[in-house]
């Protein structure tokens, strides 16, 4: 099958990519870019696990065709960070918000990119953010409690 | 209790930045570099046929397709308490979706092309798609004609002929006189349809032979040396045999039972021995995820009950037929370990217990969170409710009458452990506010509290074992090597605390990580909620061993009083001598030296090992006594206060509360994550979830639009984890598994409430808000 040729911001780094026309974003993320954060749960936007920044905006990185992505920014886990772990993440560690971590990337991705746009989110827009990351394991309190911490509303 | 510094203390998880960093990796992350191979699964479109032929031509055609592979190639039966399955399948398909034929191809995208292309000639035959009507003793449909050919453990009693692949039957006292005893009986049935696990990850495996003959395989899987033995086993007629055999289990993305034992591994493991030299993986899809792994067994169950005027039990019947599925080498223990505990947390000397273990053409039942307590629990707690009602008690009264005691005689015959059930309920009824109902917030709605009680005990063989290596670093940290997987439950970092609390060593200065069988010692399964208890004694002694070699050491090295050491931060220190302090670094491998330039001691490796030697499963099948079977029993309680609407049926989970007790909680922060994510998982199940099958055995939902489980706008308003602690004697400072227990009182309890916001009683799971609102409106 012929290739496309794509450039995109692939976490902070303008990338030159050769992608297949049926090929996923997600796809191309682990596959060929080796960046294995996003994961594969569902294969059809119900379950989060992929979510990527896109643009600064929260998407299934399964739902989106790889030579959309020309022109776009992506940022995955690995990328926001690359300069460290985040207050965020430093909270979920010290709250142990999470349990088999599968979830963690998207769940972490998709708070992110709440707390980038609202610094003091009420309780409803966080379960808005992260509604639709699955979780099976921690009945989400642990992690709703972590993203309250910082941003400043910690009641626990 | 004595002084802990580690044990009972909220230790930050040692997989915790891993985990949070996007770092960890998960079956699916390892790379295996250009020559992995992919395989897709030619599955049965049909509940029950027979395979008349299977044409691979066109699908070898394809430019990529490296082989294509069928039941022909791998005549191997499998299984892990009852040899009833195939690698894949041989003369016939049981369920839809069970794995026909395997394509091997370049990349995924091929192998699922051909695996279409793939022509299976079936005769279609009728299927046995519901329980009751399987398990008649000359039923339409036979779904094994060759179960008297099967090989199983002791305690299985399957019926070569029938549809019944078990039968538990449990007998005590004398149930004629029981009832003739009462002043009330009351009789009723339960229905508890299928549910699907539902970890994020799906199955995973890639196999690996390699030119030499060994065979690796990395799975995603709660029983590495379980699946390492079954492979070995199965594949023992192509050379293979254990010393061959490697399984590696990276970070597991949830199991709830659903990763135990072996069942889409198989084909990773067998699928490499046709193309030596290339690594083949198979990953399941999240479809393929719902329908061919395990599912949790649906069961009907009728439970019969007399009653004293003051609430007291004097008889219970109580029989269970479960839908186990096409396949039951797992499920059929489930059917098992629910048969001998079926009298739920209560003392009861007149009882009849049949636990019937069914095959019908649908997909294969095994574990599930709970084990089998939760189905069952769901009956017997309800009914408990109904009684109070019909007899005017209150249903914690009732309760509190019958509560099994430590010491009481259990249904088989052994004596039950110390445990804190009446604290339990009384902590979980305070927590929701038992006596203080709230208002309704509306005309339309209504408000009712709930209360239902639990046990459970592990379910494993009785020689079931952990066992453990510890070893050190030249700084003085440690490394512990053990078996048992990371699921999420916290087990890393609870063995961290346990060989902490021993050596003095922090947690942070110890690495636990999961297993390789080549390199880790033996352990059993992460399964039954055993881990803490079994592989955390395992850890103990380990611990207590490197301790004693390091006394050893210090002994022979320095001439000191061996009594008069112990161990503080990382040193030797003497209680005759304070000014002494030997930092463990000093010493730990390289030894002590002596006047003369040589040297005392070496590498310090601790080694722990643990069986429960009282186990026995052996008994009078007629009536199951005189063994030992389960080694203790978790117990506790839950209960809840609901809003129920009564225009659209919809229940709002005011407060949820679970009291379990741990024996002594080794990491307060995880135990109570295993409380508060239990609960959801179980109020779901009785909120929203359940599998829907069409009239040809064909699975409705299976993917996460039409099998909703919860999001984060599905919690309760306010969840209260209580942990109990009334030491278990032989666990590791006390200590006893929660893991399974946190779900199984979510069913009944709701529907407790139910009842008693608006006097409906729904027997029958999930009590949706339809199912709500057509009982209330009375059609």
């Amino acid at each position: 099958m012929k290739k496309i040729t794509i450039k995109a911001k692939i976490n902070g780094e303008q990338r030159t990519l050769e992608v297949q026309p049926m090929e996923t974003l997600l796809e191309v993320l682990r596959e060929t870019l080796g960046l294995k954060s996003p994961k594969c749960g569902c294969d059809r936007g119900d379950c989060g696990t992929c979510t990527v920044l896109y643009d600064g905006r929260a998407v299934r990185s399964c739902l989106i065709l790889a030579p959309e992505a020309d022109g776009r920014e992506i940022e995955t886990l690995e990328g926001i960070c690359r300069d460290g772990l985040t207050p965020l993440q430093k909270k979920m560690h010290e709250l142990n918000a999470f349990q088999c971590g599968f979830c963690a990337p998207g769940m972490i991705v998709s708070a992110t990119e709440l707390l980038r746009r609202n610094k003091k989110p009420s309780e409803g827009d966080i379960k808005e953010a992260i509604g639709g990351n699955l979780c099976r394991c921690t009945g989400y309190e642990p992690i709703i409690d972590a993203v309250k911490a910082v941003s400043g509303k910690g009641r626990r | 209790m004595d002084k802990l510094k580690y044990v009972g203390k909220s230790a930050l998880r040692v997989d915790g930045i891993e985990k949070i960093s996007g770092a960890a990796k998960f079956i699916d992350d390892i790379e295996f570099g250009p020559g992995l191979l992919y395989a897709a699964i030619v599955e049965s479109p049909h509940a029950y046929a027979r395979i008349r032929g299977i044409d691979p031509k066109k699908a070898l055609a394809l430019d990529g397709v490296v082989k294509v592979v069928t039941g022909r190639d791998f005549p191997y039966r499998f299984g892990l308490y009852m040899k009833d399955r195939w690698v894949l399948a041989q003369d016939s398909v049981r369920f839809v979706g069970e794995q026909v034929a395997a394509v091997i191809a370049r990349d995924k995208r091929t192998a699922l092309r051909a695996a279409k292309l793939v022509e299976v000639d079936y005769e279609v035959l009728e299927p046995m798609l519901e329980p009751l009507g399987a398990a008649g003793s000359e039923p339409p449909v036979i779904v094994h004609p060759e179960l008297g050919d099967y090989s199983h453990v002791p305690w299985f009693f399957p019926k070569p002929g029938t549809n019944i692949a078990h039968h538990r039957k449990t007998r005590k006292g004398n149930t004629d006189r029981g009832f003739t005893a009462a002043d009330f009986v009351l009789e009723d049935t339960y229905t508890v349809p299928r549910f699907a696990h539902c970890a994020i990850e799906t199955h995973g495996a890639v196999g690996l032979y390699d030119h030499s003959g060994r065979l690796t395989v990395w799975t995603a899987s709660q029983s590495p040396h379980t699946q390492r033995h079954v492979f070995a086993e199965t594949l023992a007629p192509l050379g293979l045999t254990h010393k061959d055999v490697r399984v590696i289990t990276p970070y597991v993305g949830g199991g709830f039972g659903g990763k135990a034992g072996v069942t889409m591994e198989i084909l990773a493991a067998a699928l490499a021995t046709s193309v030596r030299g290339s690594p083949v993986k198979v990953i399941w899809t999240r479809e393929q995820e719902f329908y061919n792994t395990y599912q949790r067994q649906g069961v009907i169950t009728k439970i019969r009950t007399g009653f004293r005027k003051d609430g007291t039990i004097t008889a219970l019947e109580h029989t269970l037929v479960w839908d186990a599925g096409a396949y039951v080498e797992y499920g059929a223990n489930v059917v098992n370990a629910v048969g001998l505990s079926a009298t739920g947390p209560y003392r009861i000397d007149n009882l009849k217990i049949d636990s019937i273990c069914v095959y019908t053409n649908l997909p294969p039942g095994g574990p599930y969170r709970g084990f089998g307590y939760s189905e069952m629990i769901f009956g017997l707690e309800s009914h408990m409710n109904m009684a109070a009602k019909k007899l005017g008690l209150d249903p914690i009264a009732i309760r509190k009458k019958n509560a099994i005691k430590e010491g009481d005689t259990l249904a088989y015959g052994a004596h039950m452990n110390p445990n804190g059930l009446m604290q339990s309920i009384d902590k979980a009824a305070k927590a929701i506010g038992w006596n203080k109902k709230p208002r309704p917030s509306g005309p339309d709605k209504a408000v009712g509290r709930g209360i239902a009680l639990f046990w459970k005990a592990p379910a494993m063989p009785p020689n079931a074992s952990s066992s453990v290596f510890l070893k050190f670093s030249e700084d003085g940290s440690i490394n512990i090597l053990a078996s048992a997987m990371e699921i999420g439950q916290g087990f890393l970092t609870a063995m961290a605390q346990i060989a902490a609390e021993v050596l003095a060593v922090s947690p942070e200065r110890i690495r636990v990580e999961t297993p390789d069988t080549d390199r880790n010692p033996y352990e059993w399964q992460t399964v039954a909620s055993h881990i803490t208890w079994s592989c955390g004694n395992a850890v103990r002694r380990a611990a207590l061993d490197a301790r004693e070699q390091i006394f050893d050491v210090v002994e022979r090295g320095l001439r000191l009083d061996r009594d008069a050491l112990y161990l503080e931060k990382e040193c030797v220190k003497s209680r005759t001598d304070a000014s002494f302090s030997l930092p463990l670094r000093d010493f730990i491998i390289n030894g002590i030296m002596q006047e003369d330039g040589t040297f005392r001691g070496g590498p310090v490796v601790g080694r722990g090992m643990f069986m429960p030697e009282f186990s026995s499963a052996k008994s009078n099948p007629e009536t199951s006594q005189g063994g030992h079977p389960n080694v203790h029993y978790t117990t506790g309680a839950g209960a809840c206060m609901i809003e129920v609407d009564r225009k659209t049926g919809r229940v709002k989970v005011l407060k949820a509360a679970l009291a379990v007790d741990g024996g002594r909680i080794i990491n307060p922060s995880l135990a109570k994550g295993q409380v508060v994510g239990g609960l959801l998982q179980g109020l779901a199940t009785v909120l929203y979830e359940d599998m829907r099958f069409d009239s040809k055995g064909r699975l409705l939902n299976p993917n996460f639009t039409d099998y909703k489980i919860p999001t984060a706008h599905d919690l309760p308003d306010e969840v209260i984890p209580i942990l109990v602690e009334v030491p278990q004697p032989d666990g590791p400072f006390g200590a006893r598994g929660i893991g399974e227990h946190t779900m199984i009182p979510a069913a009944p309890m709701i529907a407790n409430a139910l009842d008693d916001a608006l006097g409906v009683r729904i027997k029958s799971m999930p009590l949706t808000a339809e199912k709500i609102a057509r009982a209330l409106g009375g059609f």
